[in-house]
């Protein structure tokens, strides 16, 4: 199979050869179809060549090369999408799929985790890779004195070993199934033992040449990249454009071949430009409104549900998101994870059923709630929560909507308000997100939600094995938050991206903007 | 006692130097406290969302930021004295090394500016004074007025719509590197020079046909008018000369501000100057980039206004001899 | 009051048309709920339609109606721009024309504390304060005002100086007239045209500072419509070839102007000079 992947990306055999080859020998059913019709729709495959010039916001003057402390985009593509690569890698229908490592088990427990790495990869600097250096990527982002963002993910690895210099066994202190998508993390890159992160030597299929923070990340192809099939440009350049009209500029006036983000208001207009393609992504990424239940008047349920029932999602996503995301039903779990609950009813606008919670908490007619929000929180969370002050109204709700200054927001407003707006770029995995954001105790739970069966379920799934029940755990989990929850998630946002024609690529990974952030990698420019 | 007897020009070149050092001194007092008043520190922005109360603790101890003000404050000093500004706390970069490119290049951006604005200006300045009144000095005042109107990210756009992406003469974004030519980089900045020539042009011209104006009025001129002198004889050669002093205070002000303002020129055409780094540094507490950025700006502004200040003096036949 | 009438009869045509440019903004201003056909945050329709009959000059970035934001927009921008400009001069001046009055330590001091307050980058600062103080319209007046004022400053304390040499103001010196007579009587008058010139360039620099602040997230709240913010919030549309935030631009450039072509007459009459 893999050798028939193989001439079809060569351009041997096209894609009716490839499904008769691949009926011939019965194994239609374990082809990876998604990947085939990103293949198939692209036209042709890829070639070798050129530069490719990204033009993207999320870059800051204050950029490191080190990923331990990489918070924003542009070093996101640059490290993880460029320079480097992790053990394990998420593909375009967010499964994890080896990478550097070459397989994986582990105990029936969870608990201890062997990874196999792949023999023969080399980093920048020449040095071929063993487990020492995996052992010491990892170890930059454990220990006490770690200023890694990645510091709360490896928490639960108590120890890691080596097994001769092709494995390394994680000790986990309770039993996580995730471990696998752990180290798909964007911090989680590996770099040679003993050398500074900060030099930017990794394994990946580019090379850094010039760095200037926030200005521009220049990189050339590395000859002895281990993946033949990846890495398809010379070069690849990234200058960091904040501003959006002038990353639009650039594009139409060919000055560079992509840019992220672009603004919602102005797709439609995008699209009718002549040699360039929108590129649409339906993530993990959505906007909540989170309510403190440890403060009155939140604590009491029905005043959380009658604000649940008191906004209208349908128009939110209409407005504030120009129609480019989808409906959310008060979980953080997006329709593109794994387990997400799709028999669980929508929740829906109902100022009725909002006058009947609030009657039920003894406060109808004098209702008056104040929403804390700003531009920082997510673009257009102003206007979100003037919207939502509007549909509130008939219901009888009173939103006071507070404009806080974007300087300081995650600080002074976020988790000490007792409601704001908040951004979550979402977790590929179930248990990271409820984890982080939901668990008692978790580092982000900011609605300061303590539901004794929830967490019970937590620990419970994370070490399940068995896909069925672990399924079934999640699902009730999701109507868990949905019912008792303190946050108010009223939608998912698509990522936008724009290139020129010429840019060729398969279906476009999930867990991430801009192809997973990978798209330095796994791009290529069309003949 | 021995009384020193130096020219007053250098005497008080001399104090203006040394209140010039105390300035600077106090701005980097001012912005290392006006830092410590914002909300949150490096810590914390760096972080952002994703900061956990324990990252937090370990960051700030290693960048030494939980050691009280004071003594933060004078350790930078000690090293700023020396010459050392230290290193970036975010990405531990020399701050020396992160900010003499990005200062070379805002001082190209306003070089090349002034060198067409400030002649230009003066320029205009005095021919619509000489023929004030007339359609000239209305068609100039007038047209000049509008393009001051308009903000100035709105010109760059304006430009950017016409000159690259209608017809496409020059780039759109400004993206300079160390390795260009003087053509190249003359050819990459041609749109933001234009952008910023057409923003502070106007204000130094009308400041210079008020002032010419003004002269014009007072008795002197009058006294030459009596004598028949000819007007152009009369405007360039007795009334600029006396008008030379708030004429050279607005070209010294402009000349500060397309060193030090021009963060949005510099965001919209992607233009890697200075006043982009010292944004981003105060969005997250740097304090050694801030302050570094800071001080050289506080620096350009003293000195340009110490020149302007000399200039004047020696313009002005009557402040030139101490009272 | 009749000898105020002659004198805007007397008035070129340049300055009348300024004053009608004025009039215009101000009636605008003033009867702009009367005259506008949608509310000032009503979404009326769709995202940057051009001008129709439904829509005289078209839609916003929200698919508010143009013509409505841009009546409102006169109002809050023409107030706030006002108050800010006012307040800036009186802070400058007064303190230009003492420093240059009484000169030696006085003027020392002011001009150094002038001095550090400018030598930061103003938008920076301004940032810098806003984000610790909040956006509110009070605090953003007194801010701008503050950063304006030692502009004003520098300018009057320059212009002071060169009057300050002149023989009337040492003879009334000699007389023994006070600070306050000097700075009234000798000083302002013979100051006044610089100073109006730069009062019309600094009412029209306010609607341009906050459009700047309102490019890097700060400025005046939505949903309240300002002409600075309205051409920020418009100005992508330029890159797709529609002109719709050349009208709120337009309304700046037309109040700069109107301003302008007054207060150049007023240089004219200041200026004593004969034609």
């Amino acid at each position: 199979m893999k050798r028939l992947q193989h001439l079809l990306k060569e351009g041997k055999m096209d894609r009716r050869q490839l499904l008769q080859a691949a009926a011939a020998l019965g194994i239609t059913a374990s082809l990876d179809t998604t990947w085939l019709s990103g293949i198939a729709r692209a036209g042709e495959a890829p070639k070798r060549g050129g530069r490719l010039r990204i033009g993207i916001s999320g870059g800051s003057t204050t950029d490191a090369l080190d990923p331990a402390n990489t918070t924003d985009m542009m070093m996101q593509v640059f490290i993880y999408g460029a320079l480097g690569n992790n053990l394990v890698e998420i593909d375009a229908t967010g499964k994890p799929v080896p990478e550097l490592a070459e397989s994986w088990e582990s105990s029936p427990d969870a608990k201890t985790w062997t990874f196999t790495l792949k023999k023969g990869v080399e980093f920048h600097n020449g040095k071929t890779m063993d487990s020492d250096d995996v052992i010491y990527s990892i170890n930059h982002h454990r220990g006490a004195n770690s200023k890694s963002g990645a510091k709360t993910i490896v928490k639960a690895i108590t120890d890691i070993k080596k097994d001769g210099k092709n494995k390394v066994i994680f000790e986990l202190e309770n039993g996580n199934a995730d471990l696998p998508f752990i180290m798909t993390d964007y911090h989680l890159v590996i770099g040679p033992k003993d050398v500074d992160f900060n030099t930017g030597i990794f394994t990946g299929g580019y090379k850094v040449e010039n760095f200037e923070p926030g200005v521009r990340a220049y990189a050339r192809r590395h000859p002895n990249y281990f993946k033949s099939d990846r890495a398809w440009f010379d070069e690849i350049e990234l200058l960091g454009i904040s501003d959006v009209n002038a990353r639009t500029n650039a594009l139409k006036t060919g000055q560079i071949d992509v840019m992220n983000r672009c603004e919602l208001k102005a797709v439609h207009l995008l699209k009718r430009s002549k040699g360039l393609q929108v590129m649409q992504q339906n993530g993990y990424k959505h906007f909540t409104f989170a309510m403190r239940c440890d403060t009155a008047p939140f604590g009491n349920n029905d005043v959380r549900l009658a604000l649940k029932y008191a906004i209208d999602r349908e128009q939110m996503v209409k407005t504030i998101l120009r129609g480019y995301g989808v409906v959310g039903n008060d979980h953080p779990i997006a329709p593109s994870n794994r387990y997400f609950a799709s028999e669980l009813p929508q929740r829906t606008y109902d100022p009725d059923k909002a006058k009947f919670h609030l009657k039920k908490a003894g406060m109808a007619n004098s209702a008056t709630f104040t929403l804390h929000t700003a531009e920082a929180a997510f673009v257009g969370a102003v206007d979100a929560g003037v919207l939502y002050r509007e549909q509130a109204a008939k219901a009888g709700i009173t939103i006071d909507v507070s404009r806080e200054p974007n300087d300081g927001y995650w600080n002074n407003v976020w988790m000490k308000k007792p409601w704001c707006a908040v951004f979550w770029a979402g977790r590929p995995t179930e248990d990271l997100m409820f984890s982080t954001a939901y668990a008692k105790g978790g580092a982000w739970n900011d609605t300061f939600w303590d539901n004794a069966r929830f967490n019970e379920l937590l620990v419970q799934a994370r070490s399940e094995l068995d896909e069925t029940k672990r399924r079934s755990m999640y699902v009730e989990m999701q109507r868990l938050v949905h019912d008792d929850g303190g946050a108010v998630v009223p939608m998912f946002s698509s990522d936008l991206s724009a290139a020129s024609e010429k840019v060729g690529h398969g279906d476009l990974a999930v867990n991430a903007e801009l192809d997973g952030f990978k798209a330095p990698e796994r791009w290529w420019f069309k003949g | 006692m021995q009384q020193w007897h130096f020219h007053p020009v250098v005497r008080l070149l001399a104090q203006r130097i040394g209140l010039g050092l105390l300035t600077l001194w106090v701005i980097s007092l001012l912005i290392f406290v006006g830092i410590q008043l914002l909300p949150g520190d490096l810590a914390d922005a760096v972080l952002g969302q994703s900061a956990t109360p324990e990252t937090v603790a370990a960051f700030r101890h290693e960048l030494k930021l939980d050691l009280p003000p004071h003594i933060r404050y004078l350790h930078w000093l000690s090293g700023a004295v020396e010459g050392d500004f230290g290193r970036s706390l975010a990405n531990q970069r020399p701050v020396a090394e992160l900010i003499g490119w990005r200062f070379g290049n805002s001082l190209f951006l306003a070089g090349v500016t002034a060198l067409i604005a400030v002649p230009l200006a003066v320029v205009l300045g005095l021919m619509a004074a000489l023929y004030r009144n007339t359609l000239f000095d209305k068609l100039i005042s007038t047209s000049t007025l509008s393009v001051i109107s308009f903000p100035e990210f709105f010109v760059a756009y304006i430009l950017i719509a016409l000159f690259s992406v209608q017809l496409p003469f020059f780039p759109s974004i400004a993206s300079i590197t160390p390795d260009m030519g003087l053509g190249q980089k003359l050819y990459a900045v041609f749109l933001p020079c234009l952008t910023l020539a057409l923003v502070v042009t106007a204000h130094m011209m009308r400041q210079t046909r008020a002032a010419i104006i003004n002269i014009l009025a007072s008795a002197y001129i009058e006294m030459a008018n009596l004598k028949g002198l000819k007007r152009m004889r009369i405007v360039v050669l007795h009334a600029f000369p006396n008008a030379l002093s708030p004429v050279i205070n607005v070209i010294a002000l402009n000349l500060a501000y397309l060193v030090v303002g021009v963060v949005i020129v510099e965001v919209v055409f992607v233009y890697p100057g200075l006043g982009q780094l010292l944004v981003d540094s105060v969005a997250k507490r740097d304090i050694p980039v801030v302050q570094a950025s800071g001080l050289i700006f506080a620096t350009t502004y003293v000195l340009l206004n110490l020149l302007a200040d000399i200039l004047s003096i020696l313009c002005n036949p009557r402040l030139r001899s101490p009272r | 009051m009749t000898s105020g009438l002659n004198l805007l009869l007397s008035a070129p045509l340049s300055a009348r048309l300024g004053m009608l440019m004025v009039l215009l903004v101000l009636l605008a201003a003033i009867f702009a709920p009367v005259i506008a056909p949608y509310g000032e945050t009503q979404i009326a329709g769709d995202v940057w339609l051009s001008g129709s009959a439904q829509h005289l000059l078209g839609t916003d970035n929200l698919g508010r109606d143009l013509f409505t934001r841009l009546l409102f927009g006169a109002r809050n921008t023409i107030a706030i721009a006002f108050l800010i400009t006012a307040l800036s001069f009186l802070m400058g001046t007064l303190l230009g024309f003492l420093a240059a009055t009484v000169s030696g330590w006085t003027d020392q001091l002011l001009s150094r504390i002038i001095d550090i307050l400018m030598a930061f980058p103003t938008l920076i600062f301004a940032l810098m304060i806003l984000s610790v103080v909040g956006t509110s319209i009070p605090a953003l007046v007194v801010v701008i005002a503050l950063l304006d004022s030692t502009r004003v400053f520098r300018l009057s304390r320059a212009v002071a100086m060169d009057i300050e040499v002149m023989e009337f103001v040492e003879a009334a010196r000699l007389r023994g007239e006070g600070l306050w007579w000097l700075m009234r009587h000798e000083i302002l008058p013979n100051a006044m045209p610089p100073l109006v010139a730069e009062f019309g360039l600094r009412f029209c620099f306010v609607f341009l500072f906050i459009a700047a602040l309102s490019f890097l997230g700060l400025g005046i709240q939505p949903p309240t419509a300002d002409w600075g913010s309205m051409v920020r919030e418009n100005a992508g549309a330029i890159t797709f070839g529609i002109y719709t935030p050349l009208w709120p631009a337009t309304a700046i450039a037309f109040l700069t102007v109107g301003v302008n072509l007054v207060v150049d007459w007023f240089l004219h009459l200041a200026s004593g000079l004969e034609d």
